[in-house]
């Protein structure tokens, strides 16, 4: 018996053994050396056919891959010439004709040229059945609205017309003027693809199944061909996505030669792979673990510029909240730089306008509104009303965004600044899934309520524009100045102009108060400190061109 | 025999539309649908409309069935909404890493879990049996997402012996997957160097999955063993003078293994759904986290299809089981 038992603890001393000898030979991974970039997102990208998608794990890896007319000055949102390396627009801002790079190839080798422009645009232009579903072109419908033959009664005519190549030069027509239309085109949507590659594996090939499009071609899968300074090599679903080094690529050589981006979607497990050196960075970091990488020895956090704003909506059509007084009894009843200092995580300041300072046409002159109680209920008598004013308030439950981590701290620090003002605050929680937010939209989610926004590109329209160009249930009022200013600054195109009245804009809209908005946030990421030269981009697309490992 | 496995084999069919009648309505109980995942902000009244259409969301539920039945009778389990792949096709990729880290995680508690509790039984009443039965209740009590985050903090983190996440190193270029087994592929290969470092990988979400198994399986054991060492027919052959070793083998031990196998059997299918906590947190690229993610976005074909799925196997897991019983134990046949 006693041999028996000496026997299995022997068994189980060997395998105890056998398994430190297999783990001991691993030891602190280096992260892929030098001329190695190993990065981590949160998910797999979809399709590597940047015209499909609008999730930002697909544009990681195609904006390394492809480029396009414009981009963005690193880490701004200024537009500045990329494959374009000067544009003209016609008087009445229709025609906009793109000088192109020269001497620009694709990653297969075939020319990039004015033709394929062209090619390009006239791709989405006539893209029809399952590809002019929202969810297959999301960008290229907020932009240009409709294709050539709009299959469904929602989607409105087109804002593209035409293209011309003529020698170094593409010719885009509009329908109408259109300021984003410019700043649009740094989106990875809009990038050049070689239009040889994509009819060679099968683009615009797809069907139906079970209800849901499906690419039958291969090349949004495994022949993604563009301009960039990284080509793809090779994608393992849920592993990695391989990229290597452009070498004829047109600017300087990128110092590394393998970029490889692998999906780790739990917040801890990328930590932890940080804290581990199996990957060299990674996007997303929760606020709760900047100082953990803080003070670790050898990271570093990188900050990106805020884009985005959190605000409280106040819904007009649902009285008193139509009388400008008690909007600003609300404005000056909600403590905001309490929330921010308090929940924030010093990774905040507050916000005093509808979009976030990077975006040309912020107004640093719009009226403030100070949290006041006392003020807050003297302007509500003033309206008439007795104290203290019952209002309905609503909060999300369930979620955390990136404009706001907690939701219902925030909810519970305002609606005690609120009863200190004068309010009586009824409490209503919605789960973000499944309808807040369309509760919100659709106007049934209280006098006021809780949300924010994340921008998609630098131009204000997508800010101010989406919420107040026209009448929405959200806010529920008619602001004829406010509407037609946002029309004709979303139609200009001299960016001077166009900024100007966006200033002019916000201070309408400040003045007339269709909501609070109180934070712009700013997202961290987490790097070795070895890792040089990463350039955050306010608008979540970063590129990898410039980035160095290690290295004196 | 082979009747029976048939017999079986032919059960699967109710089986199946049974529980896909189920997962079906479960998965349209939940509340929210995937357009309100997929559009977060963007959800629009519009845009709502427009996804639930193209999913044929819209549709009376009675019809939705009958569409996913005829499609998934013809072969296809549909296109996921999140990631617009084929489920087929994510199955294909996602499975072997699953399969291999079950199997894993199961070695090790058969390995670690037989002998403890034969041990704990043999020394019934001593400190050894009451610190196996601490441990065990302890293994079954700790959550598993609890486990695996010390175990990664730990020989990760802290120790640098093991890797945090993934399956294999992305580093390597050189190694080329036929089967997604890997740890098959590297064998095939003679690609020793892989085949380490698809281990090392392996270990710590094997251990973290394994913990919950091993400890019942030690319990059943040892229980098991102290019921058959009673036995008249045990106390016969060591009257007759048989060595220990051969009563404790061939008497002990093979008896006793019965009520273990059967236990075998139900702990390696659930070992697939705690696979779900265990590959998120390691983020192993199996079947687990991709089910996961897909309660999270409301991807009905991918829960559909990827349970009905797991369901046959766990179906056939267990008639394997009651295969191996006739091959352990003579006296069970099969008509």
């Amino acid at each position: 018996m006693r041999r028996k038992s000496l026997r299995f603890g022997a068994l189980l001393a060997a395998l105890t053994v056998a398994l430190v000898a297999v783990a001991s030979g691993f030891g602190r991974p280096d992260g892929g050396g030098s001329d190695t970039l190993v990065f981590a997102g949160a998910a797999d990208p979809t399709y590597l056919d940047p015209a499909l998608v609008s999730d930002g794990e697909s544009f990681r890896i195609t904006k390394q891959i492809y480029e396009g007319l414009v981009e963005l000055k690193p880490g701004t949102t200024v537009v500045q010439p990329a494959l374009a390396t000067s544009w003209t627009t016609s008087k009445d801002g229709k025609t906009w004709a793109f000088t192109l790079r020269k001497g620009v190839k694709f990653h297969d080798g075939t020319a990039f040229n004015a033709a394929a422009v062209c090619a390009n645009f006239n791709r989405w232009y006539n893209f029809s059945g399952p590809f002019q579903d929202a969810s297959a072109t999301y960008y290229y419908q907020a932009i240009f609205y409709g294709f050539k033959k709009n299959e469904s009664e929602t989607l409105s005519p087109s804002l593209y017309k035409s293209c011309k190549a003529r020698g170094n030069t593409a010719t885009i027509t509009l329908a109408k003027r259109n300021g984003p239309f410019l700043p649009s085109l740094v989106l990875s949507a809009f990038a050049m693809q070689s239009p040889a590659a994509m009819a060679q594996y099968g683009a615009n090939q797809g069907e139906i199944r079970t209800g849901a499009f499906y690419p039958t071609g291969t090349y949004a899968f495994s022949h993604p061909t563009g301009t960039g300074p990284y080509k793809f090599e090779q994608w393992t679903v849920g592993e990695r996505v391989v990229l290597t080094r452009n070498e004829s690529y047109w600017r300087a050589k990128p110092p590394l030669k393998t970029i490889i981006v692998r999906p780790i979607s739990n917040n801890t497990a990328r930590l932890q792979a940080l804290q581990t050196r199996e990957i060299n960075g990674y996007d997303l970091v929760a606020p709760q673990d900047i100082p953990t990488i803080r003070s670790a020895s050898g990271l570093k956090v990188l900050n990106r510029p805020p884009f985005n704003v959190a605000y409280v909506t106040i819904n007009q059509a649902k009285p008193p909240m139509n009388n400008i007084l008690v909007r600003q009894a609300v404005a000056h009843g909600l403590d905001r730089q309490s929330v921010v200092n308090s929940f924030y995580a010093g990774r905040a300041q507050v916000a005093h306008q509808f979009m976030p300072p990077q975006v040309p046409g912020y107004n640093k002159d719009v009226r403030k509104y100070p949290y006041d109680p006392e003020r807050a209920k003297a302007l509500l008598q003033r309206a008439g009303l007795t104290l203290p004013v019952e209002i309905e308030f609503w909060y999300p439950t369930g979620v955390s965004r990136p404009y706001m981590p907690d939701p219902k701290r925030n909810f519970e620090a305002f609606a005690a600044s609120l009863e200190k003002s004068g309010f009586k605050v009824v409490a209503q929680t919605g789960p973000w899934r499944p309808d807040y937010v369309k509760k919100v939209n659709e106007g049934t989610a209280g006098h006021l309520n809780l949300i924010g926004w994340t921008g998609d590109y630098g131009h204000a329209d997508n800010f101010v524009g989406t919420f107040f160009q026209t009448y929405s249930p959200q806010w529920g009022f008619r602001n004829n100045a406010i509407h037609r200013i946002l029309d004709r600054a979303e139609q200009e195109v001299d960016t001077k102009k166009r900024d100007k009245l966006y200033l002019q804009a916000n201070k309408l809209i400040m003045d007339f108060l269709p909501g609070v908005p109180y934070a712009h946030t700013t997202p961290a990421l987490g790097f070795e400190q070895r890792v040089r030269g990463y350039v955050a981009s306010p608008i979540g697309t970063d590129p990898f061109y410039g980035v160095s490992v290690g290295g004196q | 025999m082979l009747r029976f496995v048939v017999r079986r084999l032919l059960l699967l069919v109710p089986i199946l539309i049974g529980l896909s009648l189920l997962v079906f309505l479960w998965t349209r109980a939940l509340p929210g649908s995937p357009a309100e995942s997929l559009l977060g902000e963007r959800a629009t009244p519009a845009a709502v409309a427009a996804i639930k259409k193209q999913y044929g969301l819209d549709e009376p539920v009675h019809e939705q069935y009958w569409n996913y039945v005829k499609e998934t009778a013809s072969g296809h389990l549909g296109v996921s909404i999140a990631s617009r792949r084929l489920v087929t096709e994510e199955i294909k990729q996602k499975f072997p890493a699953t399969i291999e880290l079950a199997l894993a995680a199961m070695f090790l508690s058969i390995l670690l879990g037989v002998p403890l509790g034969f041990l704990a039984a043999k020394r019934y009443g001593t400190p050894v049996d009451h610190a196996s039965l601490v441990a065990s209740l302890i293994g079954i009590s700790v959550p598993i997402f609890f486990l695996a985050i010390i175990l990664k903090y730990i020989f990760a983190v802290r120790l640098a012996w093991l890797p945090s996440v993934g399956r294999i190193d992305v580093t390597n270029f050189e190694f080329e997957p036929r089967t997604n087994f890997y740890i098959l592929d590297a064998i095939l290969a003679r690609d020793w160097a892989t085949l380490r470092d698809v281990l090392e990988h392996l270990i710590l979400p094997a251990v973290a999955l394994g913990s919950i198994p091993l400890a019942i399986i030690a319990r059943i054991t040892r229980a098991a063993v102290l019921d058959v060492q009673s036995e008249d027919y045990v106390r016969t052959a060591r009257a007759k003078g048989l060595a220990p070793r051969i009563v404790d083998r061939r008497h002990i031990l093979r008896n006793a293994l019965l009520p273990v196998t059967t236990i075998i059997g139900l702990q390696t299918g659930l070992l697939l759904s705690g696979a779900i906590l265990t590959e998120t947190v390691f983020a192993y690229p199996g079947v687990g986290s991709w089910l996961r993610d897909a309660i999270f976005n409301r991807d009905y074909p991918v829960l559909q299809g990827g349970v009905l799925f797991l369901a046959a196997v766990f179906v056939l897991v267990n008639l394997v089981v009651d295969i191996s019983y006739a091959i352990i134990n003579p006296r069970i046949r099969y008509s």
